[in-house]
């Protein structure tokens, strides 16, 4: 039986030998050296001299710099304070983060006035205070420069050359009364395009709107699925999914863990059925079918692959086999059989505690997935039309009608609001045609997007942060919208618009009130915006299933046409999603779950299409960022794209996320990054289509840089990094970890006669210098999707910098926190996925610190409460201990990404090299507003890395001395912790045998293990090995595998190393017997 | 020419005294200090040396009652209710200052040796060690300035006497006929080169040191403030507690100025400033105090003819120079020291109820931070009734102090001087 193998890049897989030689090369570029070459030192481009007289200099300035008189600094108090607020202390408003239909309870952290963290509210009985990385990322966008500042109508259209001119309306009055005027003398109708409004006060807005028609337009739309819901006696609505209550789970081709409809309630749910009791391991079994290697996808136990254009033909086939059939009808390909057999199998046998969902638009698919929920009982156990959701409501026709009402000058006036017609729209050169035979335009977007450049008139709007407002996510569910800032800029809240515009002269924040105080009294009310959430019992039964257009839908899906050629799926990123947050630096540097690549959009492609093209994955292919740019030609139109080679896709498939390429007004973030690709969705006349096929591909032999940041974190193949298994190898050996650990530590005994966790150091036994608190962290690799929530609190908290696309092509990217992935594959057959192991990888606050004994300054050293404390005032930069750290998780300020050098303009060195404009944008006075004061701003020339977000942990022990009592579990969290909408992170004082983590990793002692234990560096982070649920034997977990030469050993204990070895349920034996 | 020859003994005596009377000073200042930094912490909230204040000023403490005995002085400072009971002289304190003093229990005899030793050597007039007339118009005798002068006139001494010397033996040299290489110039003489190089290197190494570390640092500092706020009269004559104006003290990790409605809490009714002393700048200008009080007014946009007409919400904020800075990368919580420290203000902001201008008294530098860190016992919770509870879980330390290993436990032993407690 073949061997897995667990990898990062192609060059460690197809071609291991020089691998590891350029691994042992620091630097993969050419250094600016000079050579001394036979000129001599004082001819060289820079002699002696010059070195003297630019170190006098220095010396000079920085003499002068330090010894002027220093500046003398004013404080402001307030004039009139108000009372509840006390400068310094963090204040917490019960909040809601709406976009593009992710509707998710928050609290803003205001600190001092200005809101700069986001965190989940945990009284929300479905998300439990789970966030994702666009909503963490939200707050930035407050701050964004590129926000429209006041209300502006255009005095100049645009041409070829020249962007579309504005001219600010000194007051709203005035904008009122010119758009009024315009109103009345355009006639026609008016009509209000919005994405989906889940607001009921905004919704009883524009039901009293005389005369108002109101359209709602997705970008990602769910028409299908509303269509099909319809068709199936339910309405035109969408259910609630209930994936905690789903034993057997089939996905075709839903994303719902990253972007699919409501991610966070979803990945909370899937993380009941993944995490695992020891004393009886079971867990969830998910399969998933889908034609890209999406990060759901990565996820799945069992995974596999068709083409998009069978997506349809899957959802029969698993009907029919569901339905008692034993062959596939339409499916050919074995493989693909024998999944949905045993998908077929594994649902049917779980009658009431199975779900089916599948990501298609098209109605008829839906139909017939309707009809496998139907016929496995999911309806009334794991899906829940009780409470129906409010959000992605948009139909595809009724944009369709409008757009050929505007087209026939029927529309006298459109108002638009949170869509981007203009840029997602799949024919945008055909909506802003008809955009201009409408008479009168306004946009309420808060930014210059696509959109708003072609209307008339921009009457911003507010972010969420200032406003007021609601929304209703599902029903009975309320979530409320306070303001936790005063509007930064002139903005108004488009409801406001709206009632003045209807003759009602009240504005948005006084009519909300309003409305509320009268269904819930005054007192209600407030009890409601403080708790951010109210929540009513289910309100209706919602309908019955009925199988009526169930023999029309199925005899459509099996006469829909055949795909060819390649086929072109288009996907939406877990960070960017659509695009409206595309202008979100924070978003941009958060790389991609699976192909790990910021800053870009690119084609991704199988591994045997690499092959057909002409690409060779090795080394070469990794290590440098040049990638192939191929250019791709569908449905009559062609583009030039990158092209990312990953396993696990299908392989006629190739995958294009959209949210790319925006205007150049939404700002340098998002301008000019990746390309548009909207334009390739198809209409079928019913609804819009992501997959296209008949896509033709050609190698140009041109190269483009993609800046992905795995690569360079790797660990010189020392791979006990990532532990996994099955489950039935678990079952049948659960204790291979703990086996490990005891080898450990009795080989050290039986060699040197002490304990392996006290005695294997020079220094005194780590235990000694700890105090009675010792803070530490257990991650679940069964609860972690890779979805990057974590990382980007970690930005926010810690005023972690951004570096922009040309500094990580350097690898010099500064997340403290990153999410790794390895690819589990045949040894063989690097295609052969059998599944994606998301490891977050962070300090591991060592107490036997390897970076901390090599620190000649004493910057880096360990804290009373185990924790690898790092003094950004004391390091010189020598970077030593980035070089010893094993885990490689320092990261080092190359330049001045913060603005916080003493001198200014200090980012302007030719020796730095240029940096994006990104970082001037994230040196802009406004944008700054979003650090956090109580977290140092580092500056060039220091390390920095994880602190376990010390200062949550001081400010948790202060409030517990103010409040004169013990320090509880769970007063202190860090960041990563909360974001985390799965639970997959637990931190806390581990002497204190009844917090969570210690319960933890005395409940789960059989998985729980320390990343590369056997170094000696005795970290403060466990990890609990990841389980796929596969009924399958893992040859090497535990299995008793006989040393052979072992690969690289990590210091003089060869012969311990060899023994411990052969219980290692890790890669590194693969690697053996390729030698 | 002087026509003398001093005898190397002589020398050698002179320098010896010299690095005798430096070690001795040395030493006295060590007790010194360490009672200085308790008497700030402790007593100086209520007591002065030289002046009474709420309680006696402190000046002579040994030549009154019985305190010349240490140990009795300890049992009225760790109990004063105690000790008071069958002693009329404190009895009598009690009378003529009208409150009982706060009992201080972990104070120890060395403290209170360390405290009186401060108490003496600032009675103690301070004289000019030295006989130059330099430093006299300075109220603190600055030793090092006068040890620089004297060692600069006795290394010219030295020098004129070692030229003297070789003249006259190239004089006796030349009178007995013995003839001699002509001798080098003392500005060649690579000797003479040597040493200045390396006495020039030593003192411009150590100038260099200290101004680098004196960088950023404003000890002393005390700038003019756009209205003459005096804190003797707030916090001293009138005995407004500190938490009333910098209430943010209290809850937060600043202390904060005041906003101008709190001011008008007092001074919507207090518009005249008439019975209290005299006030002076710095330059010894008279301040008018009702001015000052018109100038808050200004900002609050206070008419005190019409003082029902006041609208807090239109009152601008005042300007004030801020005097206390911290660089960035100091994480301060006064909230952490006020509260749960228990630590009085004065600890660190001096006498502040003696003070018209705010001066920055201590130097806020990391060696002050660390020292106080090191000496200042946390509120440990050493029965079940006293101390905060939550050091309850500092089990290795209760067991400690139970059998007697250790008596307290300073911030120091908590992880107090660690870099992540206020580098972060």
């Amino acid at each position: 039986m073949s061997q897995n193998k667990y990898w990062q890049s192609f060059g460690e897989v197809n071609d291991p030998e020089n691998f590891k030689k350029m691994a042992q090369d620091e630097f993969h570029e050419e250094l600016p050296f000079e050579s001394f070459d036979d000129k001599g030192l004082l001819d060289a481009k820079a002699p002696r001299r010059d070195f003297l007289k630019y170190l006098g200099f220095s010396t000079a300035a920085a003499a002068i710099a330090a010894g002027c008189k220093i500046p003398e600094r004013k404080v402001f108090p307030y004039g009139n304070k108000p009372e509840n607020m006390v400068p310094g202390v963090a204040k917490y408003y019960a909040t809601t983060y709406v976009q593009d239909g992710d509707v998710i309870p928050v609290l803003a952290k205001v600190r001092d006035g200005r809101p700069i963290k986001i965190e989940g509210n945990d009284l929300c009985s479905f998300t439990n205070g789970g966030t994702s990385a666009r909503c963490q990322a939200s707050v930035l966008d407050l701050y964004d420069m590129y926000r429209l500042r006041y209300p502006q109508h255009r005095v100049a259209a645009a041409t070829d050359t020249e962007p579309a001119k504005f001219e600010e309306f000194p007051t709203f009055e005035q904008a009122d009364k010119a758009i009024a005027e315009a109103m009345t003398a355009a006639g026609g109708t008016t009509v209000l395009l919005t994405s989906t409004i889940v607001s009921p006060t905004t919704k009883d807005i524009i039901s009293k709107y005389s005369g108002l028609k109101h359209v709602q337009y997705d970008a990602d739309s769910y028409s299908g699925m509303l269509l099909a819901n319809e068709a199936s006696g339910f309405g035109k609505k969408l259910p609630s999914y209930n994936f905690g209550a789903a034993k057997v789970i089939v996905s075709i081709g839903a994303d719902f863990l990253g972007t699919w409809l409501s991610p966070v309630e979803f990945a909370k749910g899937y993380s009941k059925g993944r995490k695992i009791d020891e004393k009886n391991p079971e867990m969830s079994k998910h399969y998933h079918f889908e034609g890209h290697l999406s990060m759901t996808g990565s996820n799945a136990d069992e995974r596999f692959t068709h083409r998009p254009s069978e997506t349809g033909a899957v959802a029969l086939d698993l009907l029919s086999m569901i339905n008692g059939t034993e062959e596939t009808q339409t499916i050919k390909d074995e493989k693909l059989e024998e999944g949905i057999r045993k998908a077929a199998a594994d649902l049917k046998a779980h009658q009431g505690q199975a779900l089916v969902v599948c990501g298609s638009n098209d109605k008829n698919i839906q139909i017939i997935v309707n009809a496998i929920n139907n016929a496995i009982g999911a309806y009334g156990t794991t899906i829940d039309w009780g409470k129906p959701v409010n959000y992605r409501q948009g139909i595809d026709s009724e944009i369709e009608e409008l757009v050929a009402q505007m087209e026939a000058g029927q529309v006298g006036t459109l108002m638009i609001a949170g869509a981007n017609p203009s840029y997602t729209y799949y024919n945008a050169a055909k909506f802003n045609a008809a955009l201009k035979k409408v008479k009168v335009t306004v946009s309420f977007n808060g930014k210059m997007d696509e959109t708003t450049e072609q209307c008339e008139y921009a009457i911003p709007t507010h972010h969420y942060l200032e406003s007021w407002g609601d929304a209703e996510p599902k029903a009975g569910v309320t979530s409320f919208i306070q303001p936790a800032i005063h509007p930064l800029f002139k903005t108004r809240a488009y409801q406001t618009s709206l009632l003045k515009w209807s003759g009602n002269d009240a504005d948005y924040d006084t009519y909300f009130r309003e409305y509320w105080t009268g269904k819930l009294g005054s007192d209600g009310f407030n009890a409601a915006l403080q708790n951010g959430i109210k929540e009513d019992e289910a309100t209706s039964g919602g309908g019955s299933y009925s199988g009526a257009g169930l023999a029309e839908a199925v005899s459509a899906v099996a006469a829909a046409k055949k795909g060819s050629g390649t086929e072109v799926v288009l996907y939406q990123k877990v960070s960017i999603g659509t695009g409206a947050q595309a202008g979100n630096p924070w978003l941009q540097e958060l790389p991609d779950p699976v192909s790990k690549a910021t800053w870009d959009n690119y084609a991704l492609i199988s591994i045997p299409k690499a092959k057909e093209l002409g690409i060779k994955l090795n080394n070469d292919y990794e290590y440098y960022p040049q990638k192939p740019l191929v250019k791709i030609t569908v449905g009559g139109k062609d583009l030039i794209l990158p092209i990312l080679a990953i396993p696990g896709m299908q392989a006629d498939t190739i995958a294009i996320a959209v949210g790319y390429g925006r205007n150049d007004a939404s700002g340098v973030t998002a301008a000019g990054i990746g390309q548009n690709v909207y334009d390739l969705v198809q209409y079928n006349g019913t609804t819009v289509d992501f997959a296209v096929s008949g896509a033709t591909l050609e190698n140009t032999g041109d190269k483009y840089k993609i800046a992905q940041t795995q690569k360079h974190n790797s660990y010189e193949n020392r791979k006990e990094v990532v532990r996994e298994t099955t489950l039935k190898s678990f079952k049948a050996s659960p204790t291979v970890i703990p086996d490990f650990s005891n080898k450990l530590e009795e080989d050290f005994y039986n060699n040197s006669g002490g304990n392996f966790r006290g005695n294997a150091t020079l220094y005194p036994d780590p235990e000694t210098r700890m105090t009675e608190l010792r803070w530490g962290m257990s991650i679940d690799m069964n609860a972690c999707y890779g979805c990057g929530a974590c990382v980007v609190a970690c930005h926010a908290e810690n005023n972690v910098p951004v570096v922009g696309k040309r500094e990580v092509l350097r690898y010099h990217d500064m997340h403290w926190l990153r999410i790794d992935r390895y690819f589990i594959t045949d040894e063989n057959d690097a295609d052969n996925l059998k599944g994606v192991v998301f490891q977050p990888m962070l300090c591991q606050h060592c107490d036997n610190a390897p970076c901390e004994n090599v620190c000649p300054v004493a910057a880096t050293n360990h804290s009373s409460e185990g924790i690898n404390q790092m003094a950004y005032n004391r390091c010189i930069g020598t970077r030593y201990c980035a070089n010893n750290c094993p885990y490689k998780v320092r990261r080092f300020n190359w330049a001045d990404y913060t603005g916080a050098d003493s001198f200014p303009n200090n980012r302007d060195q030719q020796i730095v090299g240029k940096l994006d404009s990104v970082i001037e944008q994230m040196n802009d006075d406004v944008t700054r507003m979003v650090l956090n004061p109580d977290v140092t701003v580092r500056s060039r020339g220091v390390m920095e890395k994880c602190s376990f977000c010390v200062q949550k942990l001081q400010a948790a022990k202060l409030e517990a001395k103010k409040e004169n009592r013990m320090l509880q579990d769970g007063d202190a969290k860090t960041a990563c912790q909360m974001a985390c909408s799965a639970d997959a992170i637990v931190f806390g004082n581990v002497y204190d045998e009844a917090s969570a983590v210690a319960k933890t990793r005395e409940e789960n002692k059989n998985r729980t293990f320390h990343v590369l234990e056997q170094l000696h560096v005795l970290p403060n982070i466990t990890y609990m090995a990841k389980i796929r649920n596969v009924d399958e034997d893992d040859p090497h977990w535990g299995g008793g595998h006989e040393g052979g030469e072992h690969g690289n050993e990590e210091g003089g204990h060869e012969s311990e190393e060899h023994k411990a070895d052969s219980t290692l349920p890790s890669a590194t034996h693969v690697e053996e017997s390729e030698h | 020419m002087i026509p003398c020859k001093p005898t190397g003994s002589k020398l050698k005596i002179i320098f010896l005294s010299f690095f005798v009377f430096s070690v001795f000073q040395v030493f006295a200042q060590g007790d010194v200090a360490a009672g200085k930094a308790i008497f700030n912490s402790k007593c100086a909230s209520c007591h002065q040396v030289l002046k009474d204040g709420t309680g006696p000023a402190l000046a002579g403490v040994e030549s009154r009652h019985n305190w010349s005995d240490h140990n009795e002085l300890l049992k009225w400072v760790n109990n004063p209710a105690a000790y008071m009971a069958n002693d009329s002289y404190t009895q009598g304190l009690k009378t003529k200052f009208g409150s009982m003093m706060t009992g201080f229990a972990d104070v120890t005899l060395t403290d209170i040796g360390n405290v009186v030793a401060y108490i003496n050597d600032a009675a103690t007039p301070k004289t000019p060690t030295g006989g130059s007339g330099g430093g006299e118009p300075q109220k603190t005798t600055n030793n090092a300035l006068i040890f620089g002068i004297i060692s600069l006139i006795l290394g010219i001494i030295a020098l004129i006497l070692m030229q003297v010397n070789s003249n006259l033996k190239k004089m006796s040299d030349d009178a007995e006929g013995i003839v001699r290489p002509e001798p080098v110039p003392f500005y060649r003489n690579k000797i003479y080169i040597a040493l200045l190089a390396i006495i020039f290197f030593i003192v411009g190494g150590y100038l260099v040191a200290k101004g680098a570390i004196g960088l950023g640092r404003q000890k002393d500092y005390q700038p003019e403030q756009p209205i003459f706020y005096s804190h003797k009269v707030h916090a001293g004559i009138n005995q407004i507690s500190c938490l009333y104006c910098h209430g943010g003290a209290w809850d937060s990790k600043h202390a904060a100025i005041p906003s101008v409605n709190v001011c008008m809490n007092c001074h919507k009714a207090i518009n005249e400033y008439t019975k209290g002393p005299k006030l002076y700048r710095e330059n010894g200008d008279e301040v008018d105090g009702t001015a000052e009080i018109a100038k808050l007014y200004k900002a609050a946009g206070f008419d005190p003819n019409n003082p029902n007409a006041w609208d807090p919400s239109k009152a601008q904020p005042i300007e004030w120079t801020k005097i206390h800075n911290l660089p960035d990368h100091v994480y301060f919580n006064h909230s952490q020291h006020i509260r749960a420290g228990k630590v009085q203000c004065q600890s660190c902001h001096g006498e502040i109820t003696a003070m018209d201008e705010v001066k920055q008294v201590a130097d806020l530098s990391m060696g002050w931070c660390i020292n106080c860190h090191r000496q200042t016992k946390v509120d440990f919770n050493y029965t079940d009734s006293t101390g905060n509870k939550f050091y309850s879980i500092y089990e290795r330390f209760h067991n400690d102090i139970k059998a007697g290993k250790m008596d307290s436990v300073t911030v120091e032993h908590i992880g107090g001087l660690e870099c992540q407690k206020c580098h972060y």
